[in-house]
C-alpha cells in the first residue's frame, strides 16, 4: 500500500502493551508453533494475509489477519479439518501427535531465529553503483517488488548476499536462491516534483526484480 | 480461494455466533448480540482463539508450555531496551560504532542479542544531515531482537501507505520537523533485512556513560521517527 492516500494520520499510542489482549498473544504464539510442522513458510504466510480482500483486511486488526490467515494455512496442510475448527473437537479416530516445538525448542528460535539467506554461489547480475531499472511485472500470486517501484529507475546501493526468493518459494515452487540489494530510488523519480528534491527511498531487491537500466 | 476463504470467515463465525469480520475488527470490545439465536459459542475472538488452542492441543499439534515460552520472550525478555543499549554503545564507542555499520549481526551479536526477525540486520545513521525512518510498506517487518514486536502504528495503513511518498509529514505528526538541508532517507523493509537507526546523539549527554545514554534511547528514534534528546520525557516506549 506503498504511495496511496487518504488513510489517516499516524496514531501513536503512549505506553502502548506488547499485545492488546491475550488471545493476540495466542494467535502470535500459535502461529510461530505451528510454523514448526515444516507445512508452510514465512512467504507463505504473508501470501495468505494478502489473500484476504481488501475490504475486509482494512477491516481487520493486525492480529485478527493473522488469525484468518492461519486457520487458512492449517486447512490447506491438512493439520486440521474445518469441520474440527467448527465444532472444536478433533475428529475421531487419529492418533495423537507430539509437538515439534517445546518450550526448550521455543526458546532457541527466538534467540536463533530462521535465517533466509543461502550460502550457495549464485553469480550477482549487478554491481554496486550501476543504475537499474525496477522491472514492471504484475504478478497474481506473492512477491516483494511492491507497486510504486515497478518500472523505475534506481541505483545499487548494497549487495546483501544471496537469499531465498519469496515469489516462488511461497508458492512451494522451489527457493531460487539470488542476490538481494539495496536499491536507492530517488524520491522524485518514484513520486514526481512533490518530493524533496534529495530524499530518497531504498528498497530492498531480488536480481529477478531488476533489469540493466 | 477467496470462496474458500470467505467460508472458513463464515464457518468461524457460525461457530461462534457473530460476523466474524466485524467481531474482529473490533476484537477489543466485549462481545455484541448480532441477534443470532442459535448462538452456541459466545463471540469474542478471546474465545475463538481459545477454542482453536484447545483443539490444536488436543490433537498434539502444540505444546501450551511452547506458546507460553515464546509470548514471555516477547512481552518480558525482548524490547527496545536491547536496541538502546546497542545505540548506546555505538555512541560511547567508536570502534564498536564502526563495526556496527558494517556488520550488524557480528556487532549486535556482541551485545548478546540476535535470532527471529532479526537474522539479517544493518544499520543506518542519522547525522545533522541524513535522517533515515523504517517502514514495511508491504507487511509489517521490524527488527524484533532490538526492538521487541512491532507497536500498532507501525503495522497500521497510515504508516504503511504515507511513509514512503510523505516521510516529512509523517515526521511531522511525530513532532520531527527536518529542514530542506537535511535529506530523509527511507528504508522500506521489502526482504529480509531488518533495519534498526542509531539516532544522533544529543548535546549535553558527554559526561553519561552507557547506561544512563541508554536510558535516554526510545524506540521511536530507533525506528526514525523522533530524535533522542538529553532528557527523556515520560515513560520509555
Amino acid at each position: 500500500m506503498g504511495g496511496m492516500h487518504g488513510m489517516g494520520p499516524v496514531q501513536n499510542e503512549k505506553n502502548e502493551p506488547v499485545f492488546h489482549a491475550p488471545w493476540e498473544g495466542r494467535v502470535f504464539a500459535l502461529r510461530r508453533a505451528m510454523a514448526a510442522w515444516g507445512k508452510w513458510n514465512i512467504d507463505t504466510t504473508r501470501h495468505e494475509v494478502e489473500l484476504i480482500p481488501p475490504a475486509e483486511y482494512f477491516e481487520l486488526s493486525y492480529y485478527a489477519r493473522q488469525f484468518v490467515a492461519f486457520l487458512e494455512m492449517l486447512v490447506k496442510s491438512n493439520l486440521v479439518t474445518r469441520g474440527e475448527i467448527e465444532s472444536g473437537i478433533p475428529a475421531k479416530g487419529q492418533p495423537k501427535a507430539t509437538p515439534p516445538l517445546t518450550a526448550e525448542k521455543a526458546v532457541i528460535l527466538v534467540a536463533k531465529g530462521v535465517p533466509t539467506s543461502r550460502d550457495v554461489k549464485v553469480s550477482p547480475r549487478f554491481k554496486v553503483g550501476e543504475r537499474v531499472r525496477a522491472r514492471n511485472i504484475n504478478p497474481v500470486g506473492h512477491t516483494r517488488l511492491p507497486r510504486y517501484a515497478r518500472g523505475k529507475f534506481g541505483t545499487i546501493e548494497r549487495d546483501h548476499g544471496v537469499f531465498v526468493l519469496p515469489d516462488t518459494n511461497a508458492h512451494f515452487r522451489g527457493e531460487n536462491p539470488q542476490h538481494v540489494y539495496a536499491v536507492r530510488f530517488a524520491a522524485r523519480e518514484l513520486w514526481g516534483e512533490q518530493a524533496a528534491p534529495r530524499d530518497a527511498v531504498n528498497l530492498d531487491l531480488w536480481d529477478d526484480y531488476l533489469e540493466h537500466a | 480461494m477467496d470462496t474458500t476463504r470467505r467460508g472458513m470467515l463464515k464457518t468461524v463465525a457460525t461457530a461462534a455466533g457473530a460476523a466474524a469480520t466485524h467481531d474482529l475488527a473490533h476484537a477489543q470490545e466485549k462481545d455484541h448480540d448480532h441477534g443470532h439465536s442459535h448462538q452456541a459459542v459466545p463471540s469474542d475472538p478471546a474465545l475463538r482463539v481459545k477454542s482453536l488452542e484447545s483443539l490444536l492441543v488436543e490433537k498434539g499439534l502444540v505444546d501450551r508450555a511452547a506458546l507460553d515460552a515464546l509470548i514471555d520472550s516477547y512481552e518480558h525478555k525482548i524490547g527496545p531496551r536491547n536496541g538502546a543499549r546497542v545505540v548506546a554503545r555505538a555512541w560511547a564507542d567508536p570502534a564498536y560504532k564502526q563495526r556496527l555499520l558494517t556488520d550488524a549481526d557480528a556487532a549486535i551479536a556482541e551485545m548478546g542479542y540476535g535470532g527471529m526477525q532479526g537474522e539479517h540486520m544493518r544499520v543506518v545513521e542519522n547525522t545533522p544531515k541524513v535522517h533515515n525512518l523504517v517502514v514495511c510498506t508491504l507487511c509489517s517487518c521490524y527488527p524484533w531482537p532490538v526492538l521487541g514486536l512491532p507497536p500498532v502504528w507501525y503495522k497500521s495503513a497510515p504508516y504503511r501507505s504515507r511513509s514512503v511518498i510523505d516521510p516529512r509529514g509523517v515526521l511531522r505528526e511525530f513532532g520531527v520537523e527536518l529542514g530542506e538541508d537535511v535529506d530523509v532517507r527511507v528504508w522500506d523493509s521489502t526482504a529480509e533485512l531488518r533495519y534498526l537507526v542509531l539516532p544522533e546523539r544529543p548535546a549535553g549527554t558527554e559526561k553519561l556513560n552507557e547506561e544512563a545514554l541508554a536510558a535516554l534511547v526510545t524506540r521511536d528514534a530507533m525506528v526514525g521517527v523522533a530524535k533522542v534528546t538529553a532528557r527523556r520525557e515520560g515513560n520509555p516506549t
